[in-house]
């Protein structure tokens, strides 16, 4: 019967009690969001790069090499040589290389050399490699294959032409070798959904007619000769490595760091990932902190709205009270009212992340590269929903403390 | 002489010792069946003392009498128990959960008192008997209570008052919103289901032209002294 007319109370102040709902909805909804978004980020990124057991480049920090060679962020302090990548792989313990070279940009997207083991060696998401959606693999000397975003960003069909821009931010095109769209590749989440991809031999091809970074005036190979010159490159920016065994990571890896010939640096994608998430942890923290000041406030909201109500409601404690109800009757009242109205936000809150998800969801892929999982709710929101009826029990605490004491004061006055 | 519904002695009640308002009652005693008008004006103390009476208020000191039983003694949560196995309260308006059905609006009290449901054996039954005994039509025993009528309300707060027969019924102004032909039809529909049931009533108002219907009236004045 408790629970019956407490119902019924509620029902009877619906709109009030709707528009409650409502707002700790939208704040756990908001704590919900914050949290799934935290996470997926961390996903997406810690499943940036997989199976490579190290990536190579020259001397620099991990992080540096790490971004500019996985995430095309920042730029290479110095290019490898071609003889030095040629004895690295040379040794027993490597099982495969890919080369990469980077510098060129398309339109504002990197453009990046490499070979064919590129498309069948590089993993992400625990080991799913890439898959050409439409067309095909880099067959001629200029043929580029675009990733997902950046097909769909520059709206770029198969067999459209294009022309790589020398460097990140240049004036200069290398527009007298234009390449062409010959494959699109499906869309994966990682950086190299925004990557244009081209040969290693084509990166040498467009700069034939260049010397130091800059264009030897009044050069100009034709295209026809170009085609016919040695272009097998002379330097790389880095490198992705697989060993044989796992145990011969670090062996390797320490022979590259005191590799004579150059200063050549080599990393752990997974350490360096995780150092670099450490660094960009500090907006996870962030968001934590912003979660937790959401539900606080929320909390502190519903025991507002709850105290608000108490004096249009002192009349029905009276009644309460003149019927014998003793005065834990009244904070039982209460109580059982913030828990409906905590359980009734956590569900509208779930419906409500849901759709968002499902409206968001394509608009966060496109703009941050993060793919947000529609799922089901963990554990440990699960976790969240249960701590946060009981907070909203003990915070109802407070009005129904001094709900008690009116009933106690009031007696049979009550002076409205 | 007949047993004592209320008796008090010496009762002496304030909020604090620095309080304005501090009230002394020498002797009151209502017998069984007796129907007491209590006439005072706002403000002279009348319902401390209902609340005095009906446990809400606990006394400085002296001792107040129920049934006679001495309510003062017992803890608070006894002194509620007693109160709804005791007593059948009237407010003066507003009197009903507005969210509740009539019936559960009367049935409110049997679900605190023991005692009082068990005086009342098919709950349903006796509700909506005690409505057509109060001329309440069928049509609203499961309406909200917030859907009638000033009229009805105050019948159905009689109604949930007498319901498990309790031997005090306490009324504080009840007919204070009503017309003076409503208030005469309604105060012999509340007398006559008193009677039924043998219950004391005492009932507060500051409308002197009601006495007549009363076997006894007091004058606050007469039987509580102010000491502030």
């Amino acid at each position: 019967m408790l629970f019956k007319l407490t119902l019924s109370s509620l029902y009877a102040r619906l709109l009030t009690v709707s528009m409650t709902v409502f707002a700790i909805s939208l704040s756990l909804m908001l704590y919900l969001s914050i949290e799934k978004l935290r996470s997926s980020a961390y996903t997406s990124f810690t499943n940036t790069i997989s199976q490579t057991d190290l990536i190579v480049g020259s001397r620099t920090s991990s992080i540096q090499l790490l971004l500019y060679s996985v995430f095309r962020i920042g730029n290479a302090t110095n290019n490898i040589t071609w003889e030095s990548y040629e004895d690295i792989i040379n040794r027993n313990e490597v099982a495969w290389a890919v080369p990469i070279s980077l510098g060129d940009s398309h339109k504002g997207f990197r453009v990046m050399g490499t070979n064919m083991e590129f498309f069948e060696r590089y993993k992400y998401r625990g080991g799913q490699s890439l898959e050409i959606e439409k067309g095909h693999q880099l067959n001629d000397l200029y043929d580029v294959v675009l990733g997902f975003g950046a097909a769909e960003k520059l709206g770029y069909k198969i067999g459209a032409p294009l022309i790589v821009s020398h460097g990140l931010q240049s004036f200069t095109d290398h527009d007298d070798q234009p390449f062409k769209v010959s494959g699109i590749l499906a869309k994966t989440g990682t950086p190299v959904d925004n990557t244009v991809i081209v040969s290693l031999e084509a990166i040498e091809a467009i700069h034939v007619d260049w010397s130091s970074g800059t264009k030897i005036q009044g050069q100009e190979t034709p295209v026809d000769e170009i085609r016919q010159m040695d272009l097998s490159p002379k330097n790389i920016t880095s490198a992705l490595i697989g060993v044989k065994s796992k145990l011969q990571v670090f062996k390797l890896q320490r022979w590259i760091n005191e590799y004579p010939e150059e200063a050549l640096s080599s990393i752990l994608p997974g350490v360096a990932l995780q150092e670099l998430w450490r660094i960009v942890g500090i907006v996870e923290n962030l968001l934590l902190g912003i979660s937790a000041v959401v539900i606080f406030s929320t909390l502190i909201g519903m025991a507002a709205i709850i105290f608000s109500s108490l004096n249009e409601r002192r009349r029905e404690m009276a009644i309460w009270r003149a019927m014998g109800a003793q005065p834990g009757i009244i904070i039982g009242l209460l109580m059982i009212e913030a828990f409906i109205i905590s359980l009734l936000s956590t569900i509208v809150s779930t419906i409500l992340l849901f759709g968002l998800l499902y409206l968001l969801q394509p608009w966060i892929d496109n703009t941050y590269g993060i793919l947000v999982n529609i799922e089901m709710l963990s554990l440990g929101d699960i976790f969240i929903f249960i701590l946060f009826i009981l907070a909203a029990m003990i915070v109802s605490l407070i009005p129904a403390i001094r709900a008690y004491w009116f009933s106690i004061n009031d007696g049979m006055t009550i002076k409205i | 002489m007949n047993a004592k519904t209320i008796l008090i002695d010496s009762v002496r009640f304030y909020w604090s010792k620095n309080s304005d308002f501090k009230i002394y009652v020498p002797n009151l005693s209502i017998s069984q069946g007796e129907k007491v008008l209590l006439l005072g004006e706002s403000g002279s103390g009348k319902t401390t003392l209902l609340s005095l009476i009906s446990g809400f208020l606990n006394p400085i000191s002296g001792n107040i009498y129920l049934n006679e039983k001495k309510i003062n003694d017992l803890a608070a949560s006894n002194r509620d128990q007693y109160r709804s196995d005791n007593i059948g309260i009237i407010f003066q308006q507003f009197n009903l959960l507005p969210y509740a059905n009539v019936i559960d609006n009367i049935l409110l009290p049997l679900y605190f008192s023991k005692v009082r449901a068990g005086k009342a054996l098919n709950q349903r039954e006796t509700a909506v008997n005690l409505c057509k005994l109060l001329r309440l039509p069928d049509s609203v025993t499961n309406m909200k209570a917030s859907n009638l009528s000033v009229g009805q309300q105050q019948r159905v707060a009689v109604a949930r008052a007498l319901i498990g027969n309790p031997s005090l019924i306490i009324a504080d102004e009840p007919t204070s919103s009503l017309d003076t032909d409503a208030q005469k039809i309604f105060l012999d529909l509340m007398f006559s289901q008193i009677e039924n049931n043998n219950s004391t009533l005492l009932m507060v108002s500051h409308d002197t032209s009601l006495s007549s219907h009363f076997d006894r009236v007091i004058n606050v004045n007469e039987i509580l002294i102010r000491e502030d």
